[in-house]
């Protein structure tokens, strides 16, 4: 006899959600194959651009992982003011748009950017920041916080009786890394090196701005120009293919090697501090080093585009509202979906694996498969709206489910037979006892999954024309065109919808008081 | 009277079984090894576990195919009796009516509930502003306000200090005599089953003995037992 509380109809909402995304993955995948007639073959320029594309994730997954180390390791053994704040504005980049990210690099690492500026001044050649060296930068700038975050957890993971161990046996520097961090980052760094490298592998926005031309062209790269350009829809199916395969493989290995369990809890915990001068001065470096990094680009961004916020030219103002249209569709869909997911991960196992393996797909997969599959019957610009909202809802699910579930089973392994026992029907066990606990990961989930989308520059491009643009789109086309006034100023209001959309949704939903 | 006729529970590794009965109003202890299914028999008869074979009856009515709100039992778990964002009045108000929707007369019942069990003037704090004592005195007011037949207690109170924990038991004493029901509480210390239970039933090697009076018991332990006691 089942005693757990259930709402009616879970799996079936869930089965749904599941036929929607396997339909999206594997019917856009089918789409571009079975509208490829002919075409295709695999070019010398494809194998450089898999090649690029497994260099630059690799690289990017490395430098991320590698810098993350001493800022996470300072930031878990030093307690300062302004150490919260620091923390919460450095996972600001995730959630920023990747065109203003780049906006910030150009900034600050440009051709007319501050540290040329200053290499001239010293007479010392510029730097170019076009090609490799610009995407891999860009892609730590957008990931190291996210390292951070994932290693920061594994110190907070140390126990405190290890910690006593330590102090109490005399533990030095040298003794404290061997027996006590070196352990645990061998168990986290796999981790944070395969979901840097995953994100990495699919990088279109930060390759069509920083990277381009054969020597740096990524695969999704590759899609967008084999249907742009050439519209080669075999070669594009073919490439789709293999990154999809790739995302596959990823996939796989991160569960193989991930021991991470993406939590908000215990980033405040620090640890005793060890003595000494120059451990006090590496950390200082290390965590000064990361914030300006990370915070110099996007107080350039700012600095340079404020002045031309008010002056932006109306279709600006008019992508925006694209934009906020798209980005609250998005979200209604994302909450939809992953409700339904996490309910019925309550009981199943499927629904989470089926989550996760939506982190393969390729938005630029997906754009290429369901342009070819709408083109025949309505103009994909009529659905560009509608597609994205529901594209950009199904990349942010992931992360939403890993919020999400494991905090659901939480709630349900301490109060489900409670409920049972005490007679709660299915809405007043929801009420009661999962909303409470689910909301703040929900704020923080559908915040992520709006800001995500107003920042998306992704399926939009293979649906969107002239004056249907979304603000991405719009800041794109500023940039090609040098219009780099009106650029900065776009940079900023997106940066505000996104950042403005993350925090809103954050507080709104999560609430102040919500239990995690 | 509880009966458990011919019960049989899979415990993955091995099966227990009870064949037995309680009488009505007992105070009944249950001992036994750690991993010998105390709590789980506690869980079948809630309706959390399965039963393999068997039925369980009160007052001669099968409830062993009841859902666990409707069987007359009130159960109080090791942890997690209060939902941590509910105040306490909430958390006790849950024994009448899961939606909380309460009349006049309901809520002058739930402050009688608290006062009874000394915890007035603390109904708007939540969890986490309690007492490890007062956590455990709310939820025997929910027992109280939820005044069903059988009361089920798993180490509700493991984690208190001797002093409190002799305090809660003489509580729960108090508040089964005033409703007259039939108590069943898991504990590892023989002190707990002298104190409260007039009976206690001993779950090892796989079997749920029969309840036997609590003194007779302890003072003269079968060989299982006294290897369990020390």
């Amino acid at each position: 006899m089942p005693w757990r509380v259930e709402p009616r109809g879970v799996t079936l909402a869930a089965a749904l959600v599941a036929a929607v995304l396997v339909a999206l993955n594997l019917g856009a995948l089918g789409a571009v194959l079975w509208r490829a007639e002919g075409g295709g073959g695999w070019h010398a320029a494809d194998w450089a651009a898999l090649r690029f594309t497994l260099l630059q994730a690799a690289l990017s997954a490395l430098a991320s992982v590698a810098l993350a180390v001493p800022v996470a390791r300072a930031l878990a053994r030093r307690r300062f003011i302004g150490r919260r704040l620091l923390i919460v504005l450095m996972g600001a980049p995730f959630i920023l748009p990747v065109l203003v990210a780049v906006a910030g690099m150009l900034a600050v690492f440009g051709r007319n950017g501050l540290l040329n500026e200053g290499l001239a001044a010293l007479g010392l050649p510029r730097l170019g920041i076009y090609g490799l060296q610009g995407v891999v930068l860009a892609h730590v700038f957008l990931n190291l916080p996210l390292a951070v975050r994932l290693l920061l957890q594994g110190w907070a993971r140390i126990s405190a009786e290890h910690q006593r161990l330590a102090a109490a046996l005399g533990f030095g520097a040298r003794a404290r890394w061997r027996h006590i961090e070196a352990p645990m980052l061998a168990q986290v760094v796999p981790g944070a090196l395969a979901v840097v490298f995953l994100i990495c592998l699919t990088s279109f926005a930060v390759a069509l701005t920083l990277g381009g031309g054969p020597a740096a062209t990524t695969l999704e790269l590759a899609i967008w120009q084999a249907f742009r350009f050439d519209f080669d829809l075999g070669r594009a199916a073919l490439l789709a293919a293999v990154q999809a395969a790739l995302g596959l493989a990823a996939l796989l290995a991160l569960a193989f090697v991930t021991r991470i369990e993406v939590a908000q809890t215990g980033l405040d915990r620090v640890a005793p501090p060890p003595a000494g001068g120059l451990a006090r001065g590496l950390d200082a470096l290390a965590i000064l080093g990361a914030a300006v990094f990370l915070l110099v680009p996007l107080g350039m961004v700012l600095a340079r585009g404020l002045p031309h916020l008010a002056g932006l030219p109306v279709p600006v103002w008019l992508a925006a509202g694209r934009s906020i249209l798209v980005a609250t569709l998005s979200v209604g869909l994302l909450a939809a979906m992953a409700a339904a997911l996490t309910l019925a991960a309550l009981r199943h196992r499927w629904p989470e694996a089926l989550g996760m393996a939506a982190l393969t797909a390729s938005p630029l997969v997906i754009g290429t498969g369901l342009f070819a599959l709408v083109n025949p019957w309505v103009a994909p610009v009529h659905l560009a709206l509608p597609i994205t909202a529901l594209v950009n809802a199904a990349m942010a699910l992931p992360f939403a489910l890993r919020a999400l579930i494991p905090a659901a089973r939480r709630a349900e392994a301490d109060y489900a037979r409670l409920s049972a026992s005490l007679g709660l029907s299915a809405w007043a066990h929801g009420r009661l006892v999962l909303w409470p606990r689910l909301r703040r990961p929900a704020g923080l989930a559908l915040g992520l999954g709006a800001a995500l989308s107003m920042g998306d520059l992704g399926v939009i491009v293979f649906f969107a024309q002239t004056g249907a643009e979304t603000l991405p789109m719009q800041m794109h086309a500023l940039m090609g065109a040098f219009r780099s006034d009106d650029a900065a100023g776009a940079a900023v209001l997106l940066m505000a919808l996104a950042l403005g959309a993350f925090v809103g949704l954050e507080r709104l939903i999560g609430g102040r008081d919500a239990e995690t | 009277m509880l009966r458990l006729d011919g019960v049989q529970i899979d415990l993955g590794g091995f099966v227990l079984t009870a064949d037995l009965g309680v009488p009505q109003g007992a105070l009944v202890a249950v001992i036994g090894p750690s991993g010998a299914g105390k709590s789980t028999l506690l869980g079948a008869l809630a309706g959390f576990v399965p039963l393999k074979a068997g039925q369980i009856l009160w007052q001669r009515q099968r409830i062993d195919t009841l859902a666990p709100a409707r069987r007359p039992l009130s159960l109080l778990f090791q942890d997690n009796n209060l939902l941590p964002h509910l105040s306490l009045f909430d958390n006790v108000a849950l024994g009448l009516d899961p939606n909380l929707r309460l009349t006049t007369e309901q809520r002058a019942r739930i402050m009688r509930a608290l006062a009874e069990t000394g915890l007035d003037g603390l109904e708007s704090r939540k969890p986490a502003q309690l007492s490890g004592g007062q956590i455990g005195r709310a939820g025997l007011a929910r027992v109280l306000l939820r005044a069903r037949p059988l009361i089920l207690l798993d180490e509700p109170f493991a984690a208190l200090g001797p002093a409190l924990k002799a305090q809660m038991l003489d509580l729960v004493g108090r508040i089964v005599r005033q409703t007259g029901a039939t108590l069943l509480m898991v504990t590892h210390d023989p002190a707990d089953a002298r104190r409260l239970c007039d009976l206690t039933l001993v779950v090892a090697e796989g079997r749920a003995a029969p309840p036997e009076p609590t003194a007779a018991l302890l003072d003269a332990p079968p060989p299982g037992l006294a290897a369990y006691l020390g």
